[in-house]
């Protein structure tokens, strides 16, 4: 379903995507971990044919450069946050998006009945929760039933059970053989609709692997937020992968997966390289054996 | 939230999902021509022009039979210098917002992330807005020319349709300017700022500029006649009085130059000079943005 080959972008004089090269078969899923800033948007920007990237990107077999708006109705998007002119309202912005996939009134309406948004139609998209923006972004991503469904972080912006019902949804999508592709900072999301992981750091793939792989515990495990005293991130991180943990940095602390019952392991390896932590913060607490059935 | 129906057997044709080269052209058209209709700008600059435009044919009215012009032809002489202030104002502004704003608010992402291409995006865009401005200013016209037919009759009545023509011309080629500036630019701000900088230059600064250059160095006419010609304003003016008066006599020896050597092909030489600054800023913006290697 997509084939990328060395796909390098390069924004000035950084490299955001660097010789990137992945296949993925028709029905798989795949996951994009890694720290803010590792390149997982510029990707799928580039797996869009949005931003010129070098490589090849073939979509359904058809390439993206040569044949962008074909390539695109073979992907459904959904972005981190709905972006749409404020004042459309819900109904019209789904019909213009409607015609753009030449797809009918009825399976507009349908798309909007099934994520929960009949009734909405007058409402105006600022006037949206960001819920409901998420879930309109997945009725317009679903519109012409496309075969490949690209989502960058659905349920950043979601409480829990918005991200229960994104997830729900994603993973019935999976069963209905839709090829998935989406970026996710939560271990349970990736363990739960993804069955290849590509780890992404500085633009490279650092890892290809299985959520299982990644995170072999059967035991609950945990997100938790580091904040160091001295702010050289890049050098901790090393650090606690190093030691065995899977790290991201998000531009406000270090998250770390660790097992419910060893929270303080990530510290105990900071410490052995002098590396001092200020605060430690609970993020997400992820029943990983859940997410596995 | 119930799940989203798909059926995985059923094969998606890419060709039956994606818009037709002008039929995504023309979704974009018409989403900008109601976005637009309905701003509070284009409204306010539609009850501008409106209402100076009926002033002025209230104004030409009260002198109907004492001057040489009457009705419509004296209205049309009277809009002159208004168009030449409003219309580029209006028409840069609202290119320069057209792309600019939407990469500022994030939405030309999830735009280009749909099954079109960059080219259809912005020329739907570019006649969406197009339409609107014609829109607007026929609302202006078709006012100021109802009360001139009431209270006149029809006298000069083709004066004021060639006024309304090539207003049109001028605005699509401002536009175009504008859409330009639009592309070029990162923030809907600056798009505007420049857009500013372009409708002073245009109007004020390059007359100045002209009568400045043509004293210091001395041109010839023809020099003259060639440099009005390339600023599209000077153009405009200039085949609008051509069309009330059939020569450029009143615009001295380089209308005298000008009305005697090209003759009847005069409006056409000043009607291709704004279609090509409708062509040229378009071709050029398009380019651009489809060659643009970031949203």
């Amino acid at each position: 379903m997509i084939r990328a080959e060395s796909i390098t972008k390069r924004f000035g004089r950084v490299r955001a995507v660097s010789d990137v090269s992945f296949d993925l078969d028709r029905g798989g899923a795949i996951a994009l971990w890694g720290s803010n800033g590792a390149g997982k948007t510029t990707l799928i920007r580039c797996l869009l044919g949005v931003i010129r990237c070098r490589g090849t990107v073939r979509i359904g077999g058809v390439n993206v450069r040569r044949r962008g708006r074909h390539a695109r109705a073979l992907i459904g998007y959904v972005p981190q946050e709905l972006a749409f002119h404020d004042d459309a309202r819900l109904g019209s912005a789904m019909m213009f998006f409607a015609r753009l996939r030449r797809v009918s009134r009825a399976r507009a309406s349908e798309s909007l009945a099934a994520v929960g948004l009949t009734g909405h139609e007058r409402k105006r998209v600022r006037d949206l929760s960001g819920g409901m923006k998420q879930r309109f972004a997945l009725a317009i991503a679903l519109l012409n039933d496309p075969p490949l469904i690209i989502l960058d972080e659905p349920t950043s912006n979601l409480d829990a059970e918005g991200r229960g019902e994104v997830v729900e949804t994603l993973q019935r999508l999976r069963r209905d053989g839709k090829t998935l592709l989406f970026a996710s900072h939560r271990p349970d999301e990736v363990i739960s609709l993804a069955d290849r992981v590509i780890v992404m750091e500085r633009g490279q793939v650092i890892r290809d692997t299985s959520p299982i792989e990644l995170w072999p515990t059967e035991k609950p495990i945990q997100v938790v937020r580091l904040f160091l005293t001295m702010a050289n991130e890049a050098d901790a991180a090393d650090a606690l992968r190093e030691a065995g943990h899977t790290v991201h940095l998000n531009g406000n602390g270090l998250c770390v997966a660790v097992p419910r019952d060893n929270k303080a392991d990530p510290i105990v390896a900071l410490a052995r390289r002098q590396i001092e932590v200020r605060n430690i913060e609970i993020l997400d607490d992820v029943q990983i054996s859940e997410a596995k059935r | 939230m119930s799940a989203i129906t798909s059926s995985p057997t059923r094969p998606i044709r890419t060709a039956s999902a994606a818009p037709s080269f002008l039929g995504g052209i023309a979704r974009f058209a018409r989403r900008e021509f109601r976005d637009a209709i309905a701003s509070k700008w284009f409204l306010l600059y539609t009850l501008a022009f409106t209402t100076l435009a009926v002033g002025v044919s209230f104004l030409s009215l009260s002198g109907v039979g004492s001057h040489g012009f009457a009705g419509f032809g004296r209205t049309a002489a009277g809009l002159l210098n208004l168009i030449m202030l409003v219309v580029p104002l209006m028409a840069l502004t609202a290119g320069a917002g057209s792309i600019a704003g939407e990469r500022e608010r994030g939405t030309l992402l999830y735009l280009l992330a749909q099954p079109v291409s960059r080219m259809q995006v912005l020329l739907g865009k570019y006649f969406g807005l197009a339409a609107a401005l014609l829109c607007s200013l026929c609302v202006g016209f078709g006012i100021s020319g109802g009360v001139l037919a009431w209270r006149a009759g029809g006298v000069g009545i083709g004066s004021y349709a060639m006024l309304i023509g090539f207003t049109a011309l001028l605005a699509i080629a401002m536009l175009s300017v504008g859409v330009l500036i639009s592309v070029c630019s990162r923030r809907s701000s600056v798009a505007t700022g420049i857009a500013l900088f372009a409708w002073l230059t245009l109007v004020f600064v390059s007359d100045l500029g002209l009568m400045a250059s043509s004293l210091l160095f001395k041109l010839r006419v023809q020099e003259i006649f060639g440099l009005a010609a390339v600023n599209p304003l000077q153009s405009f003016k200039m085949a609008v009085i051509v069309n009330l008066n059939a020569s450029l006599d009143v615009l001295g020896p380089v209308g005298s130059y000008a009305s005697q050597t090209l003759g009847d092909g005069l409006p056409w030489v000043l009607g291709a000079s704004l279609a090509a600054w409708t062509a040229v800023p378009l071709a050029l913006a398009v380019v651009i943005f489809v060659r643009r290697s970031s949203v």
